[in-house]
Parts: C-alpha cells; structure tokens; sequence
C-alpha cells in the first residue's frame, strides 16, 4: 500500500524581494493531522513561507502541494476554491473593524457559503463558546476587546468553516505570557478536536513547544532542522541551538 | 554607482520618470478593469454597496450643498459685474445656469468627494492592507475587488450624478437669492429666464461628466489605498496621491469631456 502524500509539502520555494532572496530553495512538508511550527529569526521568510502556501503571495519558483496535487496546475476552479480549505489566524487578528464580532466569525459562512445569517449567528456563536468568549462579547466591535480577546475571535473565525489545513502567524506575539499560554492551549485543543492541519510560526520558543508536533527550523532561506518537538533542545544543530539558547 | 556619463544623467532621470508614469497608468488601468468586472458581475455585496451609498451621498450632502450656494451667489456677482461692463446685466441667471449646470456643478461636487471620499477610501483599504484585513478577506474566499472596490466604485458613479443634481438646483438657487435680494432682480423673471433658457444637454453632459468623476474618485481613493504599502506612513502618503490624483483627473477629464460635448 502507498504512503499517503503530505498534506502540505513546499517543494524547492524560493521567493525573492528587492535584494538577495528571502527563501532559496525551501523543502518541507506536512502531514495530515499534524501540526508544524515553523521558528527562524527576524526577516527570515516565515511569514512570507505561509502566505505563500495559503495563495496569499506568488512563489518565484518551486511548487506548493496539496494532498499531492501542484497548486500552480490545479485546475482554475479548483485553485479559486482553496481558500474555503485554509484557515488562517493572523499576527494582529485581522478582525474587521466595521462588523461586530459575531460578524467576523460568521463572514465566510454568510459571504462565501452562502448560510443564512441566523444560521450563521448560531454557528458563530458556538464557535465562540469552544475559544471561551461569553455571548454577550458577540456584538461588541474588535476595537472594544483586548488584544488576547481578538485573537481568540481571530481563531473562532480561522476554524468556524472546519478547514483542512489552518495557519498561525505569530499567534501568541503581542501577548502577556498568561493570555499567550492560555491560546496555545485552545489552538492545541481546537486543532486536535478538528483533526486538521496546522502550521504556525512563531519566535516563542514555548508556544511551538506546546502546540507543534514537530518544528522546523527556517534561516538563510532553507529549512536547516527539522524533528519532533520534543527534541528542540538536543537537535544537535548548531542553528537551533543558538536560537534555543538565545545565543548572539 | 551608476555606469551613466554624468551629461547623461538628467536624461536618465526623465526616462525613469516616463517608465514609472507608464508602469503605473497600466496598473490603474488593469485595476480599474477588474473593478468594473467585479461591479458587473455576481456576487454582490449589497450591504456594503448600501453603506456606501450613505457614507458617499447622503453625508457628502451638507458639503456638497453649501458649495454650490456660495459659488452660485459669487458666480452671479461676478457675472453681473462683467456683464454690466457691456450693459448686459441681465444675461446673469442664464450664464449662472449654464455655468453651474454644464461645469461647475459637476466639478464642484467631484472636488468635494475627491476631498472626502476618494482620501476616505484610501484610508480605510489602507488601513486594511496594513492590519492583514485585505489578506483575511482571501483567506475567508471573499474576493476583496467584489467586498470592498466594486460597492465603492458602483456608489461613487451611481451617487455623484445626484449630487449634482442637488448642486445645480442649489447653486442656482444661490444665485437667484444674490440676484433677487441684493441686485434687484425680479425673482419670477430671474426663475423664467433660467427655465426658458436651460436646454436638456446642459444639464444631462453635466450629469455624464459627474458619472465620469465619481469613477475617477472612487478608482483612485481605492487604487491607493489597496497598494499601499509602509504601515501607517504608507496609508497618509496613499491618502495624499488619492485625494491629488483624483483632483487632478477630474480638471483633465472636464476638459476632455467638455472639449467632445463641444463638438457634439
């Protein structure tokens, strides 16, 4: 019997900007229900990395994979809907500010599904039970919630349409450490219970600890380490372990 | 270091210039293709095309009204003294209503709204490209063309035209109180002459410029904004060139109009 193919693979990715490139030849792949977290420095590509593969930026050269299949010789139909198998939660929420939080949440069943918006409240309402956030919140306008609270709604929305694979950019970035434990354990909690796909990056050494399966260590525009979590602090890469350490 | 001759440098500068100006009227113009695509075909957002058919008519009504009442009331001083310097005094409530109806409401009401809306619209999508919002909508399998340009672009064509409605009643309306209060005019008369002499086409080229406008304003407030770039340093200098390059545009696109409605 063959081996299923990865979820997600990026196949020799390179990206350039003005400059030297930001990813060279980028290899790396993950499989179905599992959870990645991508580390690396500052300015080191590793949001550019996901916004590539949730179609969000063109690649220069290489291949983006899904299920096997390339991206780039998808059909055309197929390739406009990928979007409704990606979810993605965003370094500062990205929550519109003209809608109310229900609102947020429920844009993609009411705006892309096409459910009813009573249906799509109920739905947006659970959604916001399973991240903690009481009901009365609902109708408030993101400007009014703390940046712990946007998150959550942020995720609320990332997972509310059970996507097949889900991003997170920085998800605990910005946040005091008590708010930041507390979404690592509600995105380890939500992916788990959704059985998908997760690829985050981070530069919070315990957020990865705690909602990757394996990390992956991007620097110098190619993936220099990878392993499962746990192994992070004996990879026996001289990259990881100055970032582990904090090393200059 | 540049491998130019240093005569030749000017040179070099101006052919950039001529390739940036090239580069970016081809975007503008791929933009607004895919805006007018977007506007043509489904899916529609009508609570967005509602909301911005408030934000863009109904509130740009006080600006937009007082405008025109105080251009028409200098329009007709103005008239009436050039008039008077060939004792044809009483030509001024046509000329004010061929002014205000052919050129001024319609220029006058795009001003307003490029001030207003088209620097509001750049703000707002700028804001959203900075915070990831624009990014949020493809990941939510919304096209951010049909969300957000589209209801803006289709409320600006659809709203400007009433609002020049509204500054040509009102601008005339302007001169009529001058001309009545202050330079004796007999106000029936003044009513009559403007009715007798207004054609049809004086008020409906005025009404296709503004349609004309309101593309421009909405086009460019959301080129801007949705290509800008550099956080909020980004979104003020997008603000800045939407509000000047649509200004600028409506002056050229009135002569343009006004030279074929000329001919016509």
């Amino acid at each position: 019997m063959s081996e299923a193919p990865p979820k997600l693979e990026w196949r020799s990715v390179a990206k350039r900007f003005d400059g030297p490139p930001v990813l060279r030849s980028v290899n790396l792949s993950v499989a179905a229900g599992h959870s990645l977290v991508i580390m690396g420095g500052s300015g080191e590509g590793k949001s550019v990395m996901i916004k590539i593969a949730a179609g969000l930026m063109p690649l220069d050269s290489g291949q983006i994979l899904i299920d096997g299949q390339d991206v780039a010789a998808m059909p055309a139909r197929e390739r406009r809907r990928l979007p409704a198998r990606f979810g993605m939660l965003f370094q500062g929420g990205a929550l519109f500010d003209s809608l109310s939080v229900w609102e947020n949440v429920a844009f993609r069943l009411i705006n892309a599904d096409g459910v009813t918006r009573r249906q799509a409240k109920l739905r947006a309402l659970e959604a916001l039970d399973r991240v903690r956030i009481s009901r009365e919140v609902a109708e408030f306008y993101p400007s009014e919630l703390s940046g712990g609270m946007q998150k959550r709604v942020g995720l609320a929305r990332a997972m509310v349409a059970n996507p097949e694979i889900i991003f997170f950019d920085e998800p605990t970035a910005g946040l005091d450490p008590v708010t930041g434990r507390a979404i690592n354990a509600l995105i380890r909690e939500q992916v788990k219970s959704l059985g998908c796909t997760a690829v985050s990056i981070t530069h919070d050494l315990n957020s990865a600890r705690h909602i990757g399966d394996e990390i992956a260590m991007l620097s110098g525009g190619v993936i220099v380490w990878r392993g499962a979590a746990a192994d992070i602090d004996h990879s026996g890469n001289a990259m990881v372990d100055q970032f582990v350490h904090g090393d200059p | 270091m540049s491998s130019i001759p240093a005569p030749l440098q000017p040179l070099q500068a101006i052919g950039r210039s001529f390739l940036n100006i090239v580069r970016t009227t081809g975007a503008v113009a791929v933009f607004a293709g895919r805006a007018v695509l977007a506007v043509a075909l489904p899916p529609w957002f009508p609570g967005q095309f509602a909301r911005q058919l408030i934000g863009v008519g109904y509130l740009s009504l006080p600006v937009v009204g007082l405008t025109a009442a105080f251009t028409g009331a200098a329009l007709a001083l103005n008239i009436y003294t050039g008039g008077g310097r060939f004792n044809a005094e009483q030509i001024m409530p046509q000329i004010v209503a061929l002014g205000i109806t052919r050129e001024l409401g319609p220029v006058l009401a795009a001003l307003m709204l490029a001030g207003r809306v088209s620097a509001a619209f750049a703000a707002e999508i700028g804001a959203m490209r900075a915070t990831e919002q624009i990014d949020a909508l493809h990941t939510l399998s919304t096209d951010p063309f049909r969300y957000l340009i589209a209801p803006r672009l289709a409320a600006a064509v659809l709203v400007l035209p009433l609002l020049t409605v509204v500054a040509d009643i009102i601008g005339i309306a302007g001169g009529w109180v001058v001309a009545t209060r202050t330079l004796d005019f007999n106000a029936t008369v003044y009513i009559r002459n403007t009715w007798d002499f207004l054609q049809s086409w004086d008020v409906v080229s005025g009404l296709i410029k503004a349609a004309v406008f309101g593309a421009i304003i909405a086009l460019m407030g959301c080129y801007h904004g949705f290509n800008s770039s550099g956080g909020a340093r980004g979104v003020g200098r997008a603000t800045t060139n939407a509000v000047v390059s649509a200004a600028i545009l409506i002056f050229a696109g009135d002569y343009l109009l006004t030279t074929v409605f000329t001919h016509t």
